[in-house]
């Protein structure tokens, strides 16, 4: 089976021979199940804000992708897969790589979603305060530096992946990756005007249109379609087709037990079947089976979903009451813990004679460590980098009137 | 001529609007008010408890003349009637003089009956 990782070793010889429009036609509709996260993300972080705010978010998702697919183009690209050392790649900037079993374009643009994937994970927990100049450099510079950098570890044939870690399409890292920038940026910012009172107790700001969050859940659940099994990067032969099947029913099975979990764990603690909580539980459970989607069984998916969500579920209280850091979406709990759990999860559940994957757990924990720690320190001194220089933050009278009016001029409902 | 202005559950709406309908008001209007009492509701959101006092109802105004205002006010009483606390109020005053755009003309007559 042709995995991520074959991609960045040069199949040079005769490669347009080996050209294969099945390969291509399952990899591009990958890229346009990917992309339609975007939307998803766009729509979770909108019904999950205040009305006030509506225009700004959908802003942030624009940019986004808009400047991830020119950086990643232009440098991000070659950082995460051409030639280098064990770090980083340094090769062929602004050019797209070898042909292999799909074009170079073919691969290209799949990874250029999965660079903006990992981009936007971090506008949510940054909601309503940040000035929206500050969110464009940071994003330039996730998708040009610290995602191409932490994703060579793994992908590009770096570090990471001559030790064995196996993350599949990539729990550590695209979701650990923007929950780490994310946890980063939510503390630099501090919490929103009026999330906690004088005394530090958590106040609920409720998102203004949960039918903009559920269904945003829905479009990410589809695309997590995409996200995984088109990971195989191949269609061709019977071993791909059941590689592929395989994942689509571990993906779905991880959504729907996390969904569950989250929904009896609101019902049971807080004695309400929470609706955006099971949005979260959801989504926890589809960034728990990111990393092992191809090599678990079905029964251990469902249980990665579970597990994951409920720690997911824990860590919303304990980073908005005991941290208090205001993460109005739930970012660093369903990216971060979730990528986390999802990864470590390999090492425990990983079966060799489903995909012929051999799995470490010391590995999969060190890959996760190792990634946490590089994009928060990174997302940490960038920000607090433009915090210095210019100010983070938008001024008070902005966030309390809202940011659609003062940062836009345009608001999101007339 | 006077203002009747009751605050109704937002569930009785429907079938005040009927009544009203039928009895003798032609027109008259709505708005949904927000009102602040003494009752609270508890709620949760993501693992959040906190209370909202807001109360959402609806608020009906209707002007008539003297003869109709008291089987209207019996209509409202009786419809919008549940037994439980937080059923509304209906406030009733004075109007000193009402005009219509389209004739010019003033007083009572111009709050006719529909028929």
């Amino acid at each position: 089976m042709i995995t991520l990782l074959d991609i960045a070793t040069p199949v040079v010889e005769e490669s347009k021979d080996f050209v294969n429009g099945l390969d291509t036609l399952w990899v591009l509709l990958g890229a346009i199940l990917v992309f339609w996260m975007q939307p998803g993300f766009a729509l979770v972080e909108a019904g999950l804000t205040q009305a006030k705010n509506t225009a700004n978010i959908l802003m942030k998702n624009f940019v986004d992708f808009m400047f991830g697919s020119l950086l990643f183009w232009i440098l991000g690209f070659s950082i995460m897969y051409g030639a280098g050392n064990d770090w980083f790649g340094w090769e062929g900037f602004g050019f797209i790589g070898e042909d292999s079993n799909v074009p170079a374009e073919c691969t290209f643009i799949f990874q250029t979603v999965f660079c903006a994937t990992a981009a936007t994970i971090v506008s949510g927990a940054m909601a309503e305060r940040t000035k929206f100049s500050m969110y464009v450099i940071f994003s330039v510079l996730i998708s040009a530096l610290v995602y191409p950098i932490e994703g060579h570890w793994s992908w590009g044939g770096g570090w990471l992946s001559e030790m064995g870690f196996h993350d599949f399409a990539g729990s550590t890292v695209v979701h650990l990756a923007g929950g780490a920038m994310a946890l980063a940026g939510a503390i630099v910012l501090g919490p929103r005007v009026g999330k906690y009172s004088k005394d530090g107790k958590s106040r609920a700001i409720p998102g203004h249109n949960l039918v903009l969050c559920a269904l945003g859940v829905f479009c990410l659940w589809m695309g997590w379609f995409g996200f995984n099994p088109c990971s195989t990067v191949a269609a061709t032969g019977y071993d791909n087709a059941v590689s592929m099947s395989h994942v689509f029913v571990t993906t779905n099975m991880a959504a729907a037990t996390g969904g569950i979990a989250a929904m009896l764990y609101t019902w049971l603690v807080d004695k309400k079947p929470s609706l955006s909580m099971v949005c979260n539980g959801v989504l926890a459970g589809l960034v728990g089976i990111t990393a092992g989607c191809d090599c678990v069984s079905i029964g251990a998916s469902a249980i990665i979903g579970v597990v994951v969500s409920l720690v997911m579920c824990l860590s919303v209280s304990f980073v908005d009451k005991v941290l208090k850091v205001d993460d109005p979406v739930g970012a660093v709990s369903v990216h971060g813990v979730g990528g986390i759990l999802g990864t470590i999860a390999v090492g425990i559940f990983c079966d060799p004679e489903i995909d012929g994957v051999e799995a470490s757990l010391g590995v999969q924990a060190l890959g996760a460590a190792a990634v946490f720690v590089f994009c928060f320190a990174a997302g940490f001194i960038i920000f607090k980098v433009l915090d210095k220089v210019h100010g983070l933050r938008c001024d008070r009278i902005i966030e309390e009137e809202g940011l659609d009016v003062y940062e836009h001029g345009e608001t999101a409902y007339n | 001529m006077k203002k009747i202005e009751a605050i109704i559950r937002k569930t009785k709406f429907e079938e005040v609007k009927e009544a009203l309908l039928n009895s003798d008001i032609d027109w008259f209007e709505y708005h949904d008010v927000h009102g602040i009492g003494q009752s609270r509701q508890e709620r949760v959101y993501r693992g959040v408890q906190y209370s909202t006092d807001v109360i959402q109802r609806i608020k009906i105004t209707i002007v008539c003349r003297e003869v109709v205002l008291e089987p209207t006010v019996k209509v409202i009483l009786n419809i919008a009637h549940t037994g439980k606390v937080g059923d509304g109020r209906i406030f009733v005053s004075d109007v000193l003089d009402c005009y219509s755009i389209r004739t010019g003309e003033n007083g009572d007559t111009v709050l006719r009956d529909k028929k």
